[in-house]
């Protein structure tokens, strides 16, 4: 028997031994207990009043190019809606460009100078309303508002011979521009991909510091002295928090429904798997990790350092496609990239298992691969 | 199997540091081996080396017969290492420290054994009590009781009596010598001179080098080194000046305080004699011609510098092993 070999031998009986030991020191580990659940709590109450939140009154400015009675009274039904508030007055587009980019205000409406000659002959004309969209769940219900006027606005203003156009089809069409944000990720999106988030960095972050604080309590010494191997002893601290993943998924689950009453088109079952094939993924990383890292302040970095390009690169703040295609290939290793499509085709779309397969086993390979690296650096003496 | 560690040439380095160097030992099954030594001196390396918690830069040998650098998991299995920094969790109460203990060693027995373990130290009552929470003492007693539990073949312990009181050392040292009539074989370090004249055989290392080898006797004869005791009424303050006074004279290598008495060790028994004569006279003090104990050797061994050490082959050995 050789080292090589017995890295590799596997005791059911000794691996107990350790998750047992395991679930024993994280109950009485209240710290670690309440950031397990408080997390997802704070992270949905934070996030989900973000995505909830209906904001109002948002900085709007024009750029009246009619100064029309038609123009006059699109603008007073826009404020009327009171998601938006005029802040000031515009002379061109490139001004109005300027405006959003600095961020000074969040939507430009640009009404024609042809608008109301238009609108009189029937031609149906174009209002349009840029929007930054960065944020899409802060601008999505502005922009369904004023798309929305175009059919309800009560053209009191049409009386005498202009009579005839109320009630006929909307007279004139509101087009919104997205800017910063084209694909606009809805509500939707953001709550089951939170759910990737939270896992990832509480997953992480516990066994992250699963070995070295072994190491830095002294207690190592005592287990390389016993026989447990490595591949128990990193199963037996993974076993545990598999559990809280699953906890901490349900949680997030519920809230996501009951809450923010985001759809679940797809399979109980499925979600379930792919959430315990990523809870694997997010370990082995953490474990890993812990393996490589030489005390717990090193391991707290390898961790943010992994966590970062997760939630940056995945899709879960920018849309996958719109990103360089450099960042797409970072975002191909990212066990999160694969767990956003995943989630998103369960709860959304309803997505089978032969759907769900092409980011199914890229999850399983990564776990595979890490735990063989974790395995690899597992350091088996005190030197 | 001829003996239950058999290491030979063992080196190893911390950075630039040599910390044990060329270290040979041979304990025979059923033998009671005391490791000694001062601080820094690399007895925890050395122990770490045999249980092959750290790797050797050369060298080679075995435990139990196993290998220590191939076969250190069959080490590990048969093997209770206890180590000289309390290493049991804190957090886990000691019936959990216990049984997580039997559970990694597989015993079939488990739960007998863990039971068996609290009655012996008589921690029945507080079993459920965290190991975080244990006095010094008892942590210590705690963890031998943990590193026998799997009833292992071989003992290493690392100072395993520090801070424990003297009635539960006595007992630990009987239950050692009930282990050592079973062929259980011990290699324990320590710092009593007490428990050094209870173990079959000692070795004394020194900057990582094995400085004496053998029974306490013989350790003590292949110095060759003369004490005499001077009594006497004597005050503190006497006994230090004294002791500076002599320090200094020819024939002289070391004095040491043991009561109320100084003993004054010399190579040279002739000179050694006759210097004393010529200071305590005149002096209400007496001068007896004693053994020189196992303590005024380690002290003598100590107090060598590295450069002037004579090396371990050339002493000679009046007993045979
Ligand atoms: N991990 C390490 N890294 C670097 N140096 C070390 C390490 N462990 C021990 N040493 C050094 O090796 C030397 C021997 O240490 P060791 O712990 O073996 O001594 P010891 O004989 O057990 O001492 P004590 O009686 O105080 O327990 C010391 O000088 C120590 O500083
Ligand atoms: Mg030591």
């Amino acid at each position: 028997m050789n080292r090589r070999s017995s890295l590799f031998t596997f005791s059911l009986a000794r691996c107990w031994g350790v998750v047992l030991k395991e679930f024993l020191q994280l109950k009485r580990d209240r710290l670690t207990f309440a950031m397990v659940i408080g997390i997802p709590v704070m992270m949905l109450i934070l996030f989900g009043y973000a995505i909830n939140m209906d904001p109002k009154h948002l900085k709007t400015m024009m750029i009246d190019a009619d100064r029309s009675e038609f123009s006059r009274s699109f603008i007073m039904a826009m404020h009327n809606t009171a998601y938006f508030d005029f802040v000031g007055e515009l002379n061109n587009e490139a001004e109005g460009e300027a405006a959003l980019a600095r961020g000074d205000v969040q939507f430009v409406v640009n009404i024609p100078s042809d608008f109301s000659r238009r609108l009189v002959r029937g031609e149906r004309p174009v209002v349009l309303v840029i929007a930054d969209a960065t944020d899409p769940a802060a601008a999505s219900n502005a922009i369904g508002a004023v798309t929305r006027l175009a059919e309800s606005v009560a053209w009191k203003d049409l009386g005498g011979p202009l009579a005839r156009l109320n009630g006929s089809p909307p007279l004139f069409d509101v087009q919104v521009h997205r800017r910063y944000n084209p694909e606009g990720i809805t509500q939707y999106n953001i709550v089951p991909g939170l759910m990737g988030v939270i896992l990832i960095m509480t997953m992480v972050m516990i066994t992250g510091l699963a070995m070295t604080r072994e190491r830095e309590r002294g207690t190592m010494e005592n287990l390389l002295a016993t026989p447990v191997r490595p591949l128990e002893m990193l199963t037996g601290k993974i076993v545990p928090y598999i559990f809280i993943g699953l906890i901490q998924a349900t949680i997030i689950l519920l809230a996501a429904i009951s809450l923010f009453n985001v759809p679940f088109v797809g399979g109980i079952l499925e979600l379930y798997v792919v959430l315990l094939i990523y809870i694997a993924a997010a370990l082995t990383v953490g474990i890993t990790i812990s393996s490589l890292a030489r005390n717990q302040l090193q391991g707290v970095q390898m961790t943010f350092f992994f966590f970062l390009p997760n939630v940056l690169l995945s899709g879960f703040m920018f849309p996958f496609y719109g990103m360089p295609k450099w960042a797409q290939v970072i975002a191909h290793v990212l066990p999160m990239t694969y767990f956003n499509r995943l989630v998103r085709g369960i709860m959304l779309k309803g997505n089978s298992w032969l759907d769900l397969w092409p980011n199914v086993w890229p999850l399983m390979l990564f776990t595979v691969i890490l735990m063989g690296v974790a395995l690899k650096f597992y350091r088996r003496t005190l030197d | 199997m001829k003996f239950a560690i058999d290491v030979r040439g063992l080196n190893k380095y911390f950075g630039k540091k040599k910390v044990v160097d060329d270290l040979s030992l041979q304990v025979r099954p059923g033998e009671i081996f005391g490791f000694l030594g001062p601080n820094g001196s690399g007895k925890t390396t050395s122990i770490r080396l045999m249980c092959g918690l750290l790797t050797p830069d050369s060298g080679s040998g075995t435990c139990l017969g196993y290998d220590i650098i191939a076969e250190s998991d069959a080490i590990k299995r048969n093997v209770g290492y206890m180590t000289q920094r309390f290493s049991f969790w804190e957090d886990l109460s000691i019936r959990e420290n216990l049984d997580f203990i039997a559970r990694v060693y597989q015993m079939p027995d488990r739960k007998a054994s863990v039971e068996n373990a609290l009655n012996n130290l008589g921690l029945k009552a507080r079993a459920n009590q965290l190991a975080g929470t244990l006095s010094g003492g008892w942590k210590q007693r705690l963890a031998l009781a943990a590193c026998m539990l799997h009833r292992p073949a071989l003992l290493l312990l690392d100072e395993p009596t520090a801070g424990v009181d003297p009635s539960a050392r006595r007992d630990f040292w009987e239950e050692l010598h009930r282990l050592a009539a079973q062929g259980i074989s011990v290699l324990v370090s320590t710092h009593y001179m007490d428990e050094a004249e209870r173990c079959h055989k000692l070795a004394y290392i020194s900057h990582g080098a094995l400085l004496a080898q053998g029974t306490a006797q013989e350790i003590v004869a292949a110095q060759q080194l003369f004490t005499w005791a001077i009594k006497g009424k004597m005050t503190d303050e006497s006994l230090t000046q004294l002791s500076d006074v002599l320090a200094s004279k020819p024939g002289v290598l070391q004095t040491a305080a043991f009561g109320n008495a100084l003993h004054v060790t010399g190579r040279d028994p002739l000179m050694l004699e006759k210097t004393l004569r010529e200071t305590v006279a005149g002096l209400p003090h007496e001068m007896v011609r004693t053994e020189t104990s196992l303590e005024d050797v380690f002290i003598h061994l100590m107090r060598t510098p590295k450069e002037t050490r004579e090396p371990l082959q050339e002493q000679p050995r009046k007993v045979g092993q």
